[in-house]
This record gives C-alpha cells, sequence and structure tokens, in this order.
C-alpha cells in the first residue's frame, strides 16, 4: 500500500521529463488524491441538483433560461445545463478511475504474490506491541504450544513451525484484502457498465392515439435522445399497437381525483413473428429483444371533423391535446389546411368534466364524463406553407386572422360529445364525435445495464468483506523459567506464555480476542466453535 | 374496523407516541441532572482526581443519586420502549387505513414518520450491546423533534400510493434505505458527541462523564457508518436504480434526490475511506461523518422544498400523469 508521499524536493536541474512524469503518477495515485477527488465528486455533483439539466427535464430548462436571461450565457458556458456530461465534472471522475488503476494494479500484484505466503516469523519482543499480556502456567512449553497452534489453526493461517520454534504465529482475514479489491475493482466495472449505456443507448418518446400503431423506426418518434455512439442500425425490428387504455380514477377518499391502475392492451409483433398481448403498466415495461417499452404518460385526444365551406371533410381524427396540470384540462390545436374558401385554424382548451364555476369554465374531475372541447377559430395564413418545421401542437397565429362575430367578440365555439356547431360566414362547421385517449410511451435501450448491476452487486459483496472481515495477526510464545527466574531449564519449571495481537485494521477490539485466546489456553474456556 | 377508524388510531398513536417520547426525554434529562451533583460534589471532596478517574461508576458514597440515576434511566428505557410500541401502532394503523392496505411510506409524513421509528428501534435494539443509556436523551429528543415537524409540517390524509410508488422494489429500496438513515444518525449522534466531548477531553464530569471516552465513541461511531454504508449501498444503488429503471425507464437519470443520495453515499464512502487510507480518525472523521448526514437528511427533507424536477416528490403527482408536452417536426 502506498502512503501518502510527501511532495519530493526537487532540485534545479534535476527535474527530468522521466522524474516529472514519475512524481505526478505518484501523486495521482496516493490515498490523499483519492480522498480529495471522491470529496470533489460529491461538490461536483451539487450544482445538476439545483439547476435544471437538459438530460432531465428540457423543459425546465427551456423556462428557466427564459427567466434568468443574464445568467444563462454564463452558465451555458460552465455547462451547468448538463452537470454530468460536462467536461470539469467527467475530469473529476476520469482522474478518479486513473487513480483507481494506479492503486488496484499494484495492489492485486501484491496480492496474488503474498496469497500463500506463511504469516510472518514471531517478533523478537512481543512485550513492545500495545496489546499483549503474559501469564505463566505449570504446563510444559511443548504443551503450550501444540494447543496455541490447534486452537488458533483452527481460525487461523498457522506459520509452519521452524525447527526449535519457542513461538506460534498466526493470521487471518486475508479476505479482507480480496473483498477490498473487489469493491474497487467493481467501481470500475460499474463505470463501464454506465457509460456504455450513454455512448451506446438511447430514449425516445412517442405519443400514440389509442388504437395507433408505432413501427420501430427513426421517424415514429416524437423525441429521440441517443447516445453518442448509437446507430439507427440498433434499433429493434417490432411493431405494436394500442388496442385499449384504462384508467381507473379515484372517485372519493384523500386521493380522489387522482389515477390508479394505468393499463394499456398492446399487441405487438417482432419482426415478422407472431402477434402477441401485452398488458402494459406503470412498474410492469415490456421488453422486445433489447428495448423496453414504458407507459409513463395519458391523456385525451380529441375526435374533432371540420367540414369546409364547401361541406367537404377538410380535417377529421383524434387530436392529442396535451394535459396543462393534474385536472387534465389539455389545449391543443387543430390545422385544417385544405379547407376551402379558407384554411381554418382551431385552438382552445379540453375540459374532461366540464362544469361552470362562477362563469369559469373548469374541469370538476380528470376522468371524461362530461366532456368539452371549446376552442377559438382561425382563418387565413396559418403559417404552414412557409416549409419550415412546426409543432402540431402550437398553432402559427401570426399573419392569421381571428374570427369575430358582429359585435367584434372572439367566436368560441363550445363543443360537447357529439355536438356541431356551423362556423359563421359560411366557413364550414365543426363536430366533436367522440374522446380517445392516448398513452405516451419511453421506448429505450440501455446496454451494459445488466454489467452495471453486476458491478453494484459484486462491489456491495467487497465492500461487505472488506468492511467486517478483521483481519489480524496473533502470536503465542513460550519459555520456560527456572524458579529463580532463570531460563536454564534447571530446578522447578513454570511456563511464562506470552499473547499478542496485531489489529490491523485498526478497528477491532484485539484486547478481548487476546483475553478470549488466554482463557482458551489455559482451559478455562471452551475454544469458539 | 374500517379504514377511518384506523386512520384515526394512527393519528392518536403519533400523538401518544409523542407524549411518550416526551416524557421519556424528561426522565432521561432528570437522570443527567442527578449525575450532575454527585460528580461535582465528588470534585469539590476528592479532589480533582477524583473526577478524573471514573466518573461513570460513581463511587460508594454517593450511592443512593447514584441509585437514583440508574432507576431514572431503566425509567427513561422502558417508556421509550412504549413510545416506541405507540409509533409501531401509528405506522400499521396508516397501512391499514388505505385502501387497499399497504406499506406505511407512501408520502413525506409517513416515510418521516417510519425513519424515526427505525432510529428509535435501532437504538433499543443496540442499547445493551453497544451500551447506549449515555445516549438515551438525545436520542428521544432527536426523534421527538422530527416528529413534531411531521406531524406539523408534513402531515398528509391517508391516500392510496401512487402507481409509481405501487413495487415490491419499492418497498426493500425504502426499508433498506431507512435502516441505513437510522444508522446513520445514530453514527452521527456519536459523532457529535465525540467533537462535544473532545472540547472537555476525556476527564469531563456530569452528564459528559457519561459519555463513553473519546476512543469508544470513535470506534463506536465507525462500526454504525460500517454497518450502514453498504445497507446505503443496497438501497441507493441496487434496489433505487432497478425500481427507477422499472418505472421511469431510466435505471439512473441524475434526479436530485438521486444525485444527493449519490452525494451523500460519496461522502461516507470518503469518511470509510480516510479512515482505512489517510488514517483519519476522531475530529476529521467525525466531522466527514457529519457532513455526510447533513446530505442524508438534506436530501430526506429537504430536497422536495428545493427541487422542483424531482421525481421523487412523494407528495405530488405521479410520474405517469407527467407529461412533458412533445415538439414533433
Ligand atoms: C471511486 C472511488 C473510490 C471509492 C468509492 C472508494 C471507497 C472505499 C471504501 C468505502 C473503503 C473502505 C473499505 C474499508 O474500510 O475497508 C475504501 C478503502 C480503501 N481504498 Fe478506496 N475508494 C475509491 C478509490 C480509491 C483509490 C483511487 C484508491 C487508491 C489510490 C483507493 C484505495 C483504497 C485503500 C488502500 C483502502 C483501504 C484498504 C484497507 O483498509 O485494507 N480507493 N475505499
Amino acid at each position: 500500500m502506498s502512503e501518502p508521499t510527501p511532495a519530493r524536493p526537487v532540485g534545479r536541474g534535476e527535474l527530468t521529463a522521466r522524474e516529472l512524469a514519475r512524481w505526478t503518477w505518484r501523486q495521482v495515485t496516493s490515498m490523499r488524491t483519492a480522498l480529495v477527488l471522491l470529496l470533489l465528486l460529491a461538490l461536483a455533483a451539487i450544482p445538476g441538483s439545483v439547476v435544471p439539466q437538459t438530460g432531465v427535464d428540457a423543459l425546465a430548462v427551456t423556462r428557466w433560461k427564459d427567466e434568468h436571461p443574464k445568467l444563462t450565457p454564463i452558465y451555458e458556458k460552465l455547462d451547468l445545463f448538463s452537470v454530468y456530461d460536462s467536461i470539469w465534472f467527467s475530469a473529476i471522475y476520469l482522474l478518479l478511475v486513473l487513480s483507481l488503476v494506479g492503486c488496484i494494479v499494484p495492489r492485486l500484484g501484491v496480492y496474488a504474490r503474498g496469497f500463500r505466503a506463511q504469516p510472518p516469523e514471531t517478533p523478537r519482543h512481543l512485550s513492545r506491541l500495545p496489546d499483549h499480556t503474559t501469564y505463566e502456567t505449570t504446563e510444559s512449553v511443548d504443551e503450550v504450544l501444540a494447543r496455541a497452534r490447534e486452537v488458533l489453526g483452527r481460525r487461523h493461517r498457522v506459520r509452519a513451525a521452524d525447527a526449535g520454534a519457542d513461538s506460534v504465529s498466526a493470521e487471518r482475514g486475508h479476505l479482507r484484502e480480496a473483498g477490498n479489491l473487489l469493491f474497487h475493482l467493481s467501481v470500475l466495472i460499474v463505470l463501464a457498465g454506465f457509460g456504455v449505456g450513454g455512448l451506446y443507448g438511447y430514449q425516445g418518446g412517442v405519443i400514440l392515439v389509442q388504437g395507433s400503431t408505432f413501427g420501430n423506426n427513426l421517424t415514429q418518434y416524437d423525441d429521440f435522445d441517443p447516445g453518442g455512439l448509437f446507430t439507427p442500425t440498433q434499433l429493434d425490428d417490432f411493431d405494436f399497437t394500442v388496442d385499449d387504455f384504462e384508467v381507473e380514477w379515484l372517485t372519493s377518499g384523500a386521493g380522489a381525483g387522482t389515477a390508479r391502475g394505468f393499463q394499456a392492451g398492446l399487441s405487438y409483433r417482432e419482426g415478422d413473428g407472431e402477434s402477441e398481448e401485452y398488458d402494459l403498466r406503470v412498474n410492469h415495461p415490456l421488453s422486445i429483444a433489447d428495448t423496453d417499452v414504458f407507459l409513463i404518460g395519458h391523456g385525451y385526444a380529441p375526435v374533432i371533423t371540420v367540414r369546409d365551406g364547401e361541406g367537404e371533410i377538410a380535417w377529421t381524427g383524434p387530436t392529442v391535446f396535451l394535459p396543462q396540470d393534474q385536472s387534465f384540462v389539455s389545449f391543443g390545436v387543430v390545422k385544417a389546411n385544405g379547407a376551402k374558401p379558407e384554411k381554418i385554424g382551431l385552438e382552445g382548451l379540453f375540459y374532461p368534466t366540464f362544469e361552470l364555476f362562477e362563469g369559469d369554465p373548469i374541469s370538476v374531475f380528470p376522468d371524461d364524463l362530461k366532456p368539452l372541447v371549446s376552442m377559438l377559430v382561425y382563418t387565413g395564413d396559418l403559417g404552414l406553407d412557409s416549409g419550415e418545421a412546426q409543432s402540431v401542437y402550437v398553432l402559427d397565429k401570426e399573419d392569421a386572422t381571428q374570427l369575430t362575430d358582429d359585435e367584434g367578440k372572439p367566436v368560441r365555439l363550445d363543443l360537447s360529445l357529439g355536438e356541431t356547431v356551423e362556423l359563421p360566414d359560411g366557413l364550414g362547421s365543426v363536430t366533436l364525435e367522440r374522446v380517445d385517449p392516448w398513452i405516451r410511451v419511453q421506448i429505450s435501450q440501455t446496454p451494459g445495464k445488466e454489467v452495471a448491476l453486476l458491478g453494484v452487486v459484486l462491489a456491495l459483496i467487497g465492500l461487505c468483506g472488506s468492511l467486517f472481515i478483521r483481519p489480524r495477526r496473533v502470536w503465542v510464545r513460550a519459555r520456560t523459567l527456572t524458579a529463580d527466574g532463570s531460563p536454564d531449564g534447571s530446578g522447578e519449571t513454570t511456563t511464562v506464555v506470552e499473547v499478542a495481537g496485531l489489529d490491523r485494521s485498526g478497528n477491532g477490539e484485539i484486547a478481548e480476542v487476546l483475553a478470549d485466546l488466554v482463557a482458551v489456553l489455559k482451559n478455562e474456556k471452551e475454544p469458539r466453535p | 374496523m374500517n379504514d377511518a377508524a384506523w386512520e384515526t388510531l394512527s393519528n392518536q398513536a403519533v400523538a401518544a407516541a409523542g407524549l411518550a417520547y416526551f416524557v421519556a426525554l424528561i426522565v432521561h434529562l432528570a437522570e443527567w441532572a442527578a449525575l450532575r451533583q454527585p460528580a461535582a460534589r465528588e470534585a469539590a471532596l476528592v479532589g480533582a482526581d477524583a473526577a478524573a478517574g471514573a466518573p461513570v461508576e460513581s463511587p460508594a458514597e454517593s450511592a443512593a443519586p447514584s441509585e437514583r440515576v440508574a432507576f431514572l434511566g431503566r425509567l427513561g428505557f422502558l417508556v421509550t420502549c412504549i413510545a416506541a410500541g405507540a409509533h409501531a401502532v401509528a405506522l400499521v394503523g396508516r397501512g391499514m387505513a388505505a385502501d387497499p392496505n399497504r406499506v406505511p411510506w407512501g408520502n413525506m409524513y409517513e416515510f418521516t414518520v417510519s425513519g424515526t421509528f427505525v432510529v428509535t428501534l435501532m437504538y433499543l435494539a443496540l442499547y445493551r450491546r453497544f451500551k447506549l443509556a449515555w445516549m438515551a436523551p438525545i436520542v428521544v429528543g432527536f426523534v421527538l423533534t422530527v416528529l413534531m415537524v411531521a406531524v406539523i409540517w408534513l402531515h398528509q390524509k391517508v391516500a392510496p400510493l401512487t402507481e409509481a410508488l405501487d413495487s415490491y422494489w419499492l418497498v426493500i429500496h425504502v426499508v433498506a434505505a431507512v435502516i441505513a438513515t437510522g444508522a446513520f444518525t445514530l453514527g452521527g449522534i456519536a459523532s457529535i458527541m465525540y467533537l462535544v466531548k473532545m472540547r472537555s477531553g476525556d476527564d469531563a464530569g456530569g452528564w459528559l462523564g457519561r459519555v463513553p471516552t473519546l476512543d469508544a465513541l470513535d470506534k463506536l461511531a465507525y462500526r454504525v457508518h460500517a454497518f450502514a454504508f453498504p445497507v446505503w449501498t443496497f438501497a441507493v444503488l441496487i434496489t433505487g436504480p432497478i425500481w427507477a429503471h422499472e418505472a421511469w425507464s431510466r435505471y439512473w437519470n441524475w434526479d436530485p434526490k438521486e444525485v444527493w443520495a449519490f452525494i451523500t453515499w460519496v461522502v461516507y464512502a470518503g469518511y470509510l475511506h480516510a479512515r482505512a487510507t489517510a488514517g483519519w480518525r476522531g475530529r476529521n472523521a467525525a466531522i466527514l461523518a457529519l457532513v455526510g448526514l447533513g446530505t442524508l437528511w438534506f436530501n430526506f427533507i429537504g430536497i422536495n422544498y428545493f427541487a422542483t424536477n424531482s421525481q421523487h416528490s412523494y407528495a405530488l403527482e405521479a410520474p405517469a400523469a407527467v407529461v412533458a408536452p412533445v415538439v414533433r417536426a
């Protein structure tokens, strides 16, 4: 084990590149550096919990940037919106990895070489050790030593008897170092698994209305966040259809108005295989080949039909509305681009259980018990012809004209289920046919997750070994003593037994261990099994 | 018994537990106060040597007060046991009041009540083995305070578990996390006492004389931390990620709660590391342990108020209802 090396004084002119490299390597692999890096890692992780992170919640980042225009450029420079991918965070943990490798490799070597080694010879002066004790007995030296060898032999590795030895040297707890090495090695395994997941994995999300089918290729995803080394050929070949979706709404008790038992019935097919059924639920993802499909959200898609002034259907179909809050009042738009004579755009809110409360529209319950869409109407240029990509959830109203009634008030369409409302000026009509549910699924590949899991489990095993195995050395030395105290072997003899121990973890209760051992040697107590 | 009755029972049991903890605290404080007198008198009578000698076992001459101390100590322990019983009833009541019945940690209130219960339980369990009598008023005072905070600020009516929390991995995860939290807290108390006692040294009189020697405190702290650390590792680095993977499709997402669990882990790893390699004992190690404890409790309670984007915000909605608006090209 290398001790913290003090900065070596370097005389002028003596500093060769090699020495510098060696000195640097020593610093990097020193215990103190490892400790500093560990604590630095903890410190460096803090900003990511305070500043919103792109990888966690991109929307929150956008919002934060809008609110703090002055700080944003500074934060961006410091990579504060993606702390855990930032150069400075990576630098710390890469240094730690380097330090770890530099520390473990030599220790592995030392351990391997020492694996079969005998316990060391008994020190000459046992009484100089901090924990030692002495007693006298009438048993002979050989008897004492034989018994010590037997007792210690049960739970220790005992040094083979040297010729004429007056002592027994025993050692236990070798596995502690093995556990410690396993732990540190496993940290590397975890990092490797984690790294592979980050580089080769991906996360994608898509909203699917009940009845629709998802084929697993890039164009079908709403959002897609691949790792740096991801290639589209990794995508598994499958598709699935959302047959139905059910939610159970709690109508009473403290949880009233919250949902339970989300369940989406899927039929899926891998490659050209048979179609299979799966009930997708929270906490119960569907695994297809290397890909996992998770249910992470839901909402309403009112089926709206727009007929234009010529009576033709200009738009029909489920239109995904996005929930604004827990009441599931949702926001959505319709773009009937082909409507004639005028294009028609609708924008408004969906109320699952509509009620007027003091003149204001609200939803009293998140289930769609009494649905209503309430929308404003726009005509003219909806920005769809500019060729620029547009979100389907936003209506470009910049060049559009809002429809107003005779008094100049905006026209508002309030449609309950099955209702049709005529637009003014013969522009057409709008119908709310029915309301379909939609679900949001997250689809991801996380290669290396098994490696990471294996790594932590091994780390935990190693850690327990490292923490709970108490390595120690124990020595017993016996000498004959004549009555007058001179060890000349004549006259009436007693045997002086010296027992000493060294706790190598520095945390054990060595004094108790010695007292125990002495009691056993004196036959006052049975040895522990 | 119906759900409402269980809930009422639970609320009453928490109140009863609080009251019993309060009584236990008073008894233990009286015990400490009784300790002061003999030590002070002895010091005056016999001089400095006696106080330096063995302040724990007061010599026979002051037999009466030391008997009273022992009695108060036993009484306090007994009352704490009663409090723990009521505390347990409160937890069971919470679980039974929910429909369907469930583990009592669906929100911050229940989480805190469970966490403090484990602190008490571990204290009672280790009381003999580690001779924790000296710790009594601190543990009881701590539990009482946190319980009070829970009742006043965190109380919520019983509600079913949100869907994402309904997983057996959660049960394992939370049990482990709560056990580790309880143990870290006990270890932290030993570390605090180390720092307090360090100022007066091993030959302090009065109640500080009752506290184990610096060396013993240091070792106690280490042992408790060495127990808690693997449990914490299991909770936040094994079961946590497994559950997160099932519920949110990402086993590690750098969510604020995860970040702070990680920070706590790293700080305590630093603590063990420092002891094992840098030979840090005593003061430095104690300070590091307390930094760890700070991050732990901050994560437990504080983070919910500072970070708005935590998926772990038990009090808020289930992740399944959270839908980030998506921009489709
Ligand atoms: C990812 C970073 C690291 C973590 C999380 C970590 C964690 C730990 C922990 C928890 C212990 C305590 C186990 C015990 O008390 O036996 C420990 C011990 C130890 N670590 Fe690390 N460590 C890290 C990096 C390093 C590095 C870089 C080195 C070398 C420079 C190192 C060398 C050691 C040594 C020598 C011991 C003590 C072994 C003993 O007491 O027998 N560790 N480490």
